[in-house]
């Protein structure tokens, strides 16, 4: 029994291992890549942390997480039946717009409450509609999501710019901008701090996805229809359902995210601005082995990561595209950490034959040609 | 031939000598050492599991040894890739067709070949040498996809010959073959023998080994167990051959059965009889009907059309057929993971052609898929969920949609005993199981509690001789306490000894219904087959 | 609206069509190269905003917009030696490098082009060729035959392309690597090396596309000027179902209505600018919806093949 136990600390500690590793290493390259750009690596990341932890700067990574939380949720649910739902800033942008846009004028008209509610549940319908055309492809057809939902996404990021400019126009401001919430009108923030209670909502739906997929048939059929859509079929799981389920799942909570980030840290919409949550939240999603809960640490490192960084770029010099860098960095790492991991598991050797053969063919040659000399 | 070049001499050999080659959990051949003589018939032995298929493929260059060395004509060779092992002139007809189907069969042919451009007229005339010493006629320009069967098993040795000069490997070749078209088989083999190449025939059937063979070898668990040679099978008859040969395949086991029999029977060193007791088709009522049912898929496999069948409570109805040719459309259509487009599904005399898998679960009707590994299990999910797979949600186990886990473990501790699946826990990971266990797991999921009407795809395929004695055992209680069993199998011998009717089908249609009562029924199956697959294809 | 029938007004829109098609249309061509072995490379978005910049810095410093297509071919399979190396040699998820071959691409021409461009924001002087005699006639001549060189040698390249994939036993050997390897690795080829090669060149036309786009179509480079052209490319490959010529069809179509947006915008008729640059991509989008049945996809499609796997 013991060491049962001991060898399920070592797994955990693996774990652990496994997911901070290529952190770490992403870091470490990215630290050399600004080197040879003439930056100062260390200067750099002190200042992250600075302006990501220190002096309440925490809270401001707290009310960046809430969207970004949201966000990997709604991740997570599609990636754990293998459907890559990559449209997400398109589903973001646009229920942020019909947030944005028409929470002022309502808000004149019904209480401020209401409209939190009402405008929050119409962004989640918003947000999981825009799945819908990838859904059906995919369900009918077979046609691949991640295509479809990127090229959905790009149209709905041009059908948000449409909407600031053309409905949702502030007409006392010039440029292009919905109408601006007080701050009366915002989600009030937890007592004490400035971060709003959308972080609340965020946290509780981690704890509700967590429970659904662990303990729940719903969450038992996901995981099997993310092994093998075949054993799915076999057992009589309805990928179509299943499909349009988890795609409206994903969509809206991207839509939620959209709610908060909208309600809690905006409070308008402009044109051409994007924040593009999404993208930056994929490795970490992984990092997290697709558990809610486990994301939760994953993201908050990247909140604080990302509110530092942006800063400590301008600091620097930087431009804060060198975060996609650090990302795409850490998503190369993550996946040559569980490439090693796993054959190490197996006890596999981590060349593929194939290469191997390659490797030592010149070997062979110059023992074939040392054997006739 | 007129390509002498290629025409090895007379007296050649190959030796392999103390391979050994672990897979995790496994010691697949285990020191093994051959020698393989060209212009002679070596035929290997050995039930599934015993590590035939995993010594070609490291003759084909498709697995590394662990260690052991191999040599050609005494020159040490190390065969990395399969492209090493067609310079050195071996050619193999893996068990698994290696056609790519959307490419004609000229363009298979002359895939890997060196060059840059495609020189077709060259691979025509060289097709046609090879049809002429195969005895076949090849369309170069026909799919690979709408190849029949008995074709496409020559393109597979044209394929295997288009280099493979020096020595051809046949892996299982006969399974699905009538008798007289394992002797045609012979005889072409034969034809090649004599041309000075070498031939190593691969086959658990102890009756091929000893009629095809020139020489016998016999593996058994990994290990190289026995083996016949050309002189010592010159003077032995035919008796003596198949006990020595049979002491080698079960050793200690054989002293545990009944009698030499048992051992024959399974070893297929018999022709197969049957062995179900025969039922009264009058009294016993209909359990399951198909009127004309046809499906809508698009792949040939899983495509049926207007097929019109029953079977009655006890029966074993086995499905004869050119694996590919709707098998697979057949039981799912039944199982209700597949859509009727047309037609009728019958179960007691109750129309359930609208139910879905869930539903006729709950019906009775049941589904042992052949692809245990992704279709039947989830690989990493425990053996205790994967009992419970087709009863997800369902009261004791489920309670307002939250998982029991006592109430599963409980019931999954009961099937493990019952079927004695060997796993450490029940939340053991299934993938980690060994492939005999996993199918005890889908039996043990399917044939439970109101089971009636059962569809099993290929039950014994890949397992070892012990399971698939105890599979076959399990199928003739459950038909003998009235279920009803729709066999599909390409195993002539095991339709033969289950089956009390054996249908053939062919291109998704029922081609002909044969009763299993007399020792011709193989011939008769086998005689539908032919005309159905060359009918199809031309 | 008299306008539009105008000469010159026909000339620049053919101008314009050619413009927007070419790119995509050389980056499907490497695209196709690559889905046709069984490499999904979701990276192509990154591979053509690679090619596209590092084009732009060897135009700028060389004054050859040659030179700069050639560096922008070879940064573009550089990049993707990224995917080849970690999803064909080692088999690591084709998506999820695919993403981050995108976002490694976008960001470091974005950090690159910022640090040393944001300023100055140099163009590439626009060349043409003009071809003798055909280049009087009327319409074509000042549209299709005063291209530049580039065009007519990028045509060239897909049309080696489409005769490698229907005649060479490389061809061959891509296309069996694409629907079942294990048929290739059987019969002595080396998927490893076949994808390889093919993804390579696909990640070289993928460079070219955007260096296309940055030095004939736009004359310069922006951070992110793709914007999508990648995936649309994806799309295109998807629907031409490994056939060159229906590359070039579909990708013609898409040039239409990026020629269209502009006629629009031209017309000085108020048509919001968005969605003009929307237009595309509702193309592309009901193109799929239309022809979602005939998509093709190679059986083998981003699954890693190792040999031997049990």
């Amino acid at each position: 029994m013991a060491q049962r136990e001991r060898s399920r600390g070592k797994a955990a500690l693996y774990l652990v291992i496994r997911s901070v590793v290529p952190i770490v290493l992403a870091l470490v390259v990215a630290g050399i890549l600004m080197l040879t750009i003439g930056k100062n690596p260390i200067a750099f990341y002190t200042d992250v942390f600075n302006n990501g932890v220190l002096g309440g700067n925490w809270q401001a990574s707290a009310v960046l997480m809430t969207p970004l939380l949201l966000v990997a949720l709604g991740l997570v649910v599609v990636f754990r039946g293998q459907l890559w739902n990559l449209g997400y800033d398109g589903q973001f942008m646009l229920a942020g717009v019909f947030v944005a846009g028409l929470a002022p004028q309502m808000m004149t008209h019904y209480p401020v409450w209401a409209v939190w509610i009402g405008l929050t549940i119409l962004a989640v319908i918003i947000g999981a509609s825009w799945t819908l055309i990838p859904a059906w492809l995919k369900a009918r057809y077979g046609t691949n999501e991640i295509i479809t939902t990127l090229v959905m996404s790009s149209i709905g990021i041009g059908l948000t710019n449409i909407l600031v400019q053309y409905f949702f126009q502030d007409p006392t401001v010039a440029e292009p901008t919905t109408g601006t919430m007080t701050t009366a009108q915002m989600l009030p923030n937890i007592p004490g701090t400035r971060i709003h209670i959308g972080f609340i909502v965020a946290i509780v739906a981690a704890v509700v996805l967590q429970f659904v997929i662990s303990r729940t048939s719903f969450g038992l059929r996901l995981d099997i229809f993310g092994s093998s859509t075949k054993a799915a079929r076999h057992v009589g799981i309805n990928s179509t359902k299943m499909i349009f389920a988890l795609f409206i799942i994903s969509g809206g909570l991207i839509g939620l995210a959209a709610a908060m980030d909208i309600f809690g840290q905006w409070g308008y919409m402009r044109t051409n601005w994007n924040p593009a949550y999404g993208d930056m939240v994929v490795p970490f999603v992984f990092l997290a082995r697709l558990s809610p809960l486990g994301c939760i640490p994953f993201i908050a490192f990247y909140s604080i990561f990302s509110t530092g960084g942006i800063i400590a770029s301008q600091d620097s010099g930087l431009s804060s595209k060198f975060l996609l860098v650090i990302v795409a960095l850490i998503l190369i790492f993550m996946s040559i950490t569980e490439y090693i991991g796993t054959k190490r598991d197996l006890g596999q050797s981590y060349l593929p034959d194939e290469l191997k053969e390659v490797l030592r063919r010149p070997f062979d040659r110059i023992a074939s040609q040392g054997a006739r000399r | 031939m007129t390509n002498t070049e290629s025409s090895p001499a007379n007296g050649g050999v190959i030796r392999l000598h103390e391979i050994t080659k672990a897979f995790p959990g496994v010691i697949a051949n285990n020191k093994v050492s051959l020698e393989l003589h060209n212009a002679q018939v070596h035929c290997l032995l050995g039930e599934n599991g015993a590590g035939k298929s995993t010594l070609i493929s490291i003759l084909a260059g498709l697995q590394l040894p662990d260690s052991g060395t191999i040599s050609v004509d005494g020159t040490p060779v190390f065969i990395g890739s399969p492209r090493m092992a067609k310079r050195l002139g071996i050619g193999v007809v893996h068990q698994h067709s290696t056609l790519v189907p959307g490419l004609t069969v000229l363009e298979n042919l002359m895939l890997g070949e060196p060059g840059f451009r495609k020189r077709e007229k060259l691979a025509i005339q060289r097709l046609e040498e090879l049809s002429d010493l195969l005895g076949a006629r090849i369309l170069p320009k026909t799919p690979a996809a709408e190849l029949g069967l008995g074709q496409q098993q020559q393109v597979e040795i044209a394929k295997a010959m288009w280099t493979g000069t020096r020595l051809l490997i046949l892996d299982e070749p006969t399974s699905m073959l009538t008798p007289s078209a394992i002797d045609a088989l012979g005889e072409s083999l034969t034809r090649l023998t004599a041309r000075g190449l070498g031939v190593v025939l691969i086959t658990h059937k102890l009756r091929e080994a000893y009629k095809m063979g020139d020489c016998v070898t016999v593996l058994r668990g990994g290990r190289n167990v026995a083996h016949l040679s050309v002189e010592r099978m010159a003077t032995m008859d035919e008796d003596s051959a198949r006990a020595e040969i049979l002491r080698a395949m079960f050793g200690d086991e054989l002293a545990d059965m009944d009698d030499l029999s048992e051992a024959e029977e399974i070893s297929g060193a018999t022709v197969a009889r049957r062995e179900v007791s025969r039922i009264d088709f009058s009294s016993a009522p209909v359990k399951l009907r198909l009127d004309s049912v046809t499906t809508g898929a698009r792949s040939m496999d899983a495509s049926i059309t207007d097929i019109s069948l029953e079977i009655r409570a006890g029966e074993i109805l086995g499905i004869a057929g050119i694996d590919g040719h709707g098998q697979t459309g057949l039981a799912e259509v039944v199982a209700g993971q597949q859509n009727a487009f047309r037609g009728v599904i019958e179960l007691n005399g109750a129309d359930i052609t609208r139910l879905g898998v869930r539903g006729r679960q709950a019906a009775g009707v049941r589904y042992v898929t052949d692809d245990r590994l992704h279709e039947g299990t989830v690989a990493n999910l425990p053996v205790s969920i994967n009992l419970m797979l087709k009863r997800i949600g369902e009261a004791p186990f489920w309670r307002a949609g939250q998982i029991d886990k006592k109430a599963v473990n409980k019931e999954a501790e009961r099937l493990i005993e019952e079927y004695t699946i060997r796993t450490p826990s029940p939340a053991t990971r299934v993938g980690t199981l060994s492939g005999g266990n996993i199918q005890k797991v889908l039996l043990a999921r399917e044939l439970g509690e109101g089971s009636q009407v059962v569809v099993v795809n290929k039950p014994t395929a890949g397992l070892d001789l012990k399971t698939v004695r105890m599979v076959h055992d399990v199928l003739r209680d459950f038909a003998a306490g009235g279920g009803s069993v729709l066999l599909i199998s390409t195993e002539m011998d095991e339709l033969i000894q289950l089956s009390h009717r054996i249908a053939v089908i062919s291109r998704g249609s029922i081609v002909g219904m044969v009763p299993n009562d007399g020792p011709d029924t193989a011939e008769r199956v086998g005689a539908f087959m032919i005309g159905g697959a060359e009918d199809g294809a031309a | 609206m008299s306008q539009l029938l105008t000469h010159t007004f026909i000339t620049a829109f053919i101008v314009a069509w050619l413009a927007g098609a070419m790119p995509l249309m050389l980056a499907a061509v490497g695209e196709t190269i690559g889905e046709q072995s069984g490499v999904l490379n979701l990276g192509i978005e990154g591979t053509m905003l690679v090619g596209g910049y590092f084009s732009y810095v060897a135009a700028l410093h060389t004054h050859s917009l040659w030179l700069g297509m050639l560096a922008g071919g070879i940064m573009g399979a550089l990049l993707t030696s990224v995917l080849v190396i970690l999803s064909v040699w080692f088999g690591l998820n084709q998506i999820v490098i695919g993403i981050a071959v995108t976002l490694l691409g976008g960001g470091t021409t974005a950090v690159l082009f910022y640090s040393n461009y944001s300023q100055s924001t140099p163009r590439v002087p626009p060349a043409t060729w003009n071809i003798p005699g055909l280049s009087d006639i009327p319409i074509l001549g000042k549209s299709v035959f005063n291209q530049h060189g580039i065009f007519w040698v990028s045509i060239l390249l897909m049309v080696v392309v489409s005769w490698l994939l229907t005649r060479t036993n490389w061809g061959l050997s891509v296309k069996a690597a694409g629907q079942k390897p294990l048929s290739l690795d059987a019969a002595g080829g080396s998927v490893m090396r076949t994808r390889s090669e093919a993804e390579l060149l696909a990640g070289f036309f993928g460079g070219l596309g955007g260096a296309y786009l940055a030095l004939i179509a736009t004359s310069a480079f922006t951070p992110f000027m793709t914007a999508g052209l990648g995936y649309i490319a994806i799309i295109v490959t998807m629907l031409s179902r490994g056939k060159i010529y229906l590359v070039a069809i579909v990708a013609l179509i898409y040039g239409l209505s990026v020629a269209s947006g502009t006629v629009l915008q031209l017309t000085a008729l108020n048509v919001p600018t968005d969605l003009i640059s929307m237009l595309p991509y509702l193309v592309v989008m009901a193109m799929l919806l239309v022809f979602a049945r005939s998509v093709y996809i190679p059986p083998a499609l981003a699954a890693p093949y190792t040999r031997g796997a049990r």
